[in-house]
């Protein structure tokens, strides 16, 4: 351990690091303490706020802009933005609602009453296919990812609208006798007194998140964000990985819009209207970068549930929905902020942590072994 | 598995050349970029290609990595004739580049980037088994590294470079291929990276080095070829050479063999002469 590392090489970036570190926790977990603090404040405002059953009640709220959200991170990870999400939403419930009612094939004259998971998995076939559309457009034809997303958001949502002339499907609960009940599931159930929809949430976030560090698809999904040159230079199939997060992206729509039209039990041609907007924003304000390459599943759930706490925290202390709006925008805002903060925080770093070493001939301390040269002083 | 070690076991082979380019010929529309170039890599030493800006040093550099394939000529690797229709070609039969703008991902940490694209495991990373072989790899090279843990963008330039040339020996190459490994890099940087070299020289490799500095071809260069207006304008043993012969032939100062070999005499008898 003690070979001759030069004392500047060896104490330096220690010494360093320890004082980033402090810093970096501070910075690093802002999501985690803005949560907290609406808490204690919607708290102290609120007698009501936190109890257990206000907490759940909130929380599978949150789930459906978490899911969304983790569907958005993937692409903004990319590098892109996926603007079709909230359509995709509305059209999958729109999609659900379609079939609950019945599929009447007036040659044969016959009515199919699909039963519920068939409904969930059409569902979120349509989600991925729009998903598909969107990686196909942005991967092989190389338009923007802004553009193509948003070409989708109106087409989408147009053939949500134009199903039903834009009724809304009021009725989901299904007839026993049809065999089809059970669509309430996702939205009304509780296992162990936990919203289906919260668990939905949590699976889809884990899911995800060991994608995205375990497997190889995670790196090269980083690595395309980062460097998408480096990364094909690789051997890394870009476009193949690209295609892929929309596709994500997409189903984890289509999943929310399911939740979301099973807790309404009613599907309607405009549900998730803006809601692309939360989840990006959620995914900001969860530490992401927007240039693609940075950000994790917990900081995007950390995100949406600030804007769900704070959201419904608001209302339960009765503040104007005008004045909701402010508050998101500006928290939003605060988010991005902290983000430029951290980032250019990490370049300093990364300029003043790599110009003291200086090269010297004698020993190789540094790649002795799997212990990085702090010991040595 | 293709283990880092098996680098260093590999015989070496001074006498075949591993690879072996003759008559060389790429057109682009109405430019000749390259004319009947011929070019020899052997086994443990470093050859440097030099010349001056649009002498065709950068079109025969992606024939050899496989980006662009020879309208003309025939490439021999490892005794057989081969065709090397992209880079990823290139790569599957040993011949690994480092490319000029270092292609890597900053967000990454160096792990990560050393294994890109070879990841192992592909379902479930083995991040430990990835890591020991990081700091295997990196051990062998002598590289200096803090940790293999942190993200690129916290190293700087040499550092930069040194994961960059590690990472092209992941694949276990025959040949490597540096294109301008010390452009923009400081003093003591660029000395790393030329000990580096040394150290590819030692495991056996094939190292073709491209670059402006003159300084740096002489210091660690066996062999020097010189490329003028796409065609050979020598090839020269780096003990054999001054700096001015090669200028000379650089810049088309001695442009037939028997000049280049009257002068090299001239100099020769010269510097005996003091």
């Amino acid at each position: 351990m003690t070979t001759s590392a030069p004392g500047r090489n060896g104490s330096r970036p220690a010494m360093f690091a320890n004082g980033f570190n402090l810093g970096r926790l501070l910075l690093q977990g802002r999501a985690f303490f803005a949560l907290i603090a609406i808490i204690v404040v919607f708290s102290i405002l609120s007698p009501n706020y936190f109890t257990i059953a206000n907490l759940l009640t909130m929380s599978s709220h949150v789930a459906v802009y978490a899911i969304l959200s983790i569907g958005m991170l993937l692409v903004i990870l990319n590098g892109g933005i996926d603007l079709s999400v909230g359509s995709t939403l509305g059209i999958s419930g729109m999609v659900a609602g379609f079939l609950m009612q019945g599929v009447h094939l007036k040659l044969l004259g016959i009515s199919l009453y699909p039963a519920v998971w068939v409904v969930v998995i059409v569902s979120c076939a349509v989600g991925a296919l729009i998903g598909l559309v969107n990686g196909v457009l942005v991967a092989r034809f190389k338009v923007a990812p802004f553009v193509a997303t948003l070409g989708m958001l109106y087409v989408v949502r147009g053939l949500a609208l134009l199903m039903t002339n834009g009724l809304t499907y009021n009725d989901l609960g299904g007839k026993p006798e049809l065999g089809n009940t059970g669509f309430d599931w996702l939205g009304f159930n509780r296992i162990l007194d936990i919203p289906v929809g919260v668990l939905v949430m949590v699976v889809v976030a884990i899911v995800v998140s060991v994608v995205l560090n375990r497997t190889a698809f995670g790196r090269w999904l980083y690595a395309s964000g980062g460097n998408e040159r480096a990364a094909e230079l690789s051997g890394v199939p870009v476009r193949r990985v690209k295609i892929w997060v929309y596709v994500v992206s997409g189903l984890c729509a289509a999943i929310a819009g399911l939740i979301l039209s099973s807790e309404l039990t009613s599907a309607g041609p405009t549900a998730g209207n803006s809601y692309e907007l939360t989840a990006i924003a959620a995914v900001v304000i969860g530490g992401a970068a927007l240039t693609g390459g940075r950000g994790t599943v917990r900081g995007t759930l950390l995100g949406a549930f600030v804007i769900g706490f704070l959201s419904d925290g608001l209302v339960i202390i009765g503040v104007s929905a005008y004045w909701q709006t402010v508050f998101t925008g500006a928290v939003i805002v605060l988010a991005v902020l902290l983000n430029a903060v951290q980032y250019r925080g990490r370049r300093k770093a990364a300029a003043t942590g790599g110009g003291p070493q200086t090269p010297s001939r004698e020993g190789t301390p540094a790649a002795a072994g799997p212990v990085p040269e702090k010991t040595a002083a | 598995m293709t283990s880092t070690q098996g680098l260093a076991e590999r015989p070496v082979r001074p006498s075949e050349p591993v690879m072996s380019l003759r008559g060389i010929t790429k057109r682009f529309g109405a430019v000749q970029a390259l004319s009947g170039v011929d070019f020899d890599i052997n086994a443990g030493e470093v050859v440097a290609l030099v010349g001056d800006n649009g002498a065709g040093k950068s079109t025969f550099v992606k024939i050899l990595s496989g980006v662009y394939t020879p309208d003309e000529g025939t490439i021999t690797y490892d005794g057989e004739r081969v065709t090397i229709p992209s880079p990823a070609a290139a790569q599957e039969l040993g011949i690994s580049s480092v490319f000029q703008d270092l292609a890597l991902a900053d967000n990454l940490d160096v792990v990560a980037n050393l294994f890109l694209g070879r990841e192992i495991g592909r379902f479930a990373l083995d991040e430990e088994e990835m890591e020991r072989r990081s700091w295997e790899l990196l051990g062998q090279l002598s590289a200096r590294i803090p940790s293999v843990r942190i993200p690129i963008a916290s190293l700087s330039g040499g550092q930069r470079q040194t994961v960059a040339i590690a990472r092209s020996l992941i694949g276990d190459p025959k040949v490597v291929i540096l294109d301008e490994p010390t452009a923009a890099l400081g003093v003591a940087q660029t000395a790393e990276v030329l000990n580096l070299v040394e150290r590819l020289r030692e495991r056996g490799l094939g190292v073709v080095l491209i670059s402006h500095n003159l300084a740096d071809v002489q210091a660690v260069a066996d062999r020097v070829a010189v490329l003028r207006l796409g065609r050979n304008n020598g090839t020269f043993r780096m003990k054999d050479v001054t700096y001015e012969q090669i200028i000379a032939a650089i810049t088309g100062a001695t442009d037939n063999a028997v000049t280049r070999r009257a002068s090299s005499r001239g100099a020769k008898e010269q510097s005996d002469g003091k």
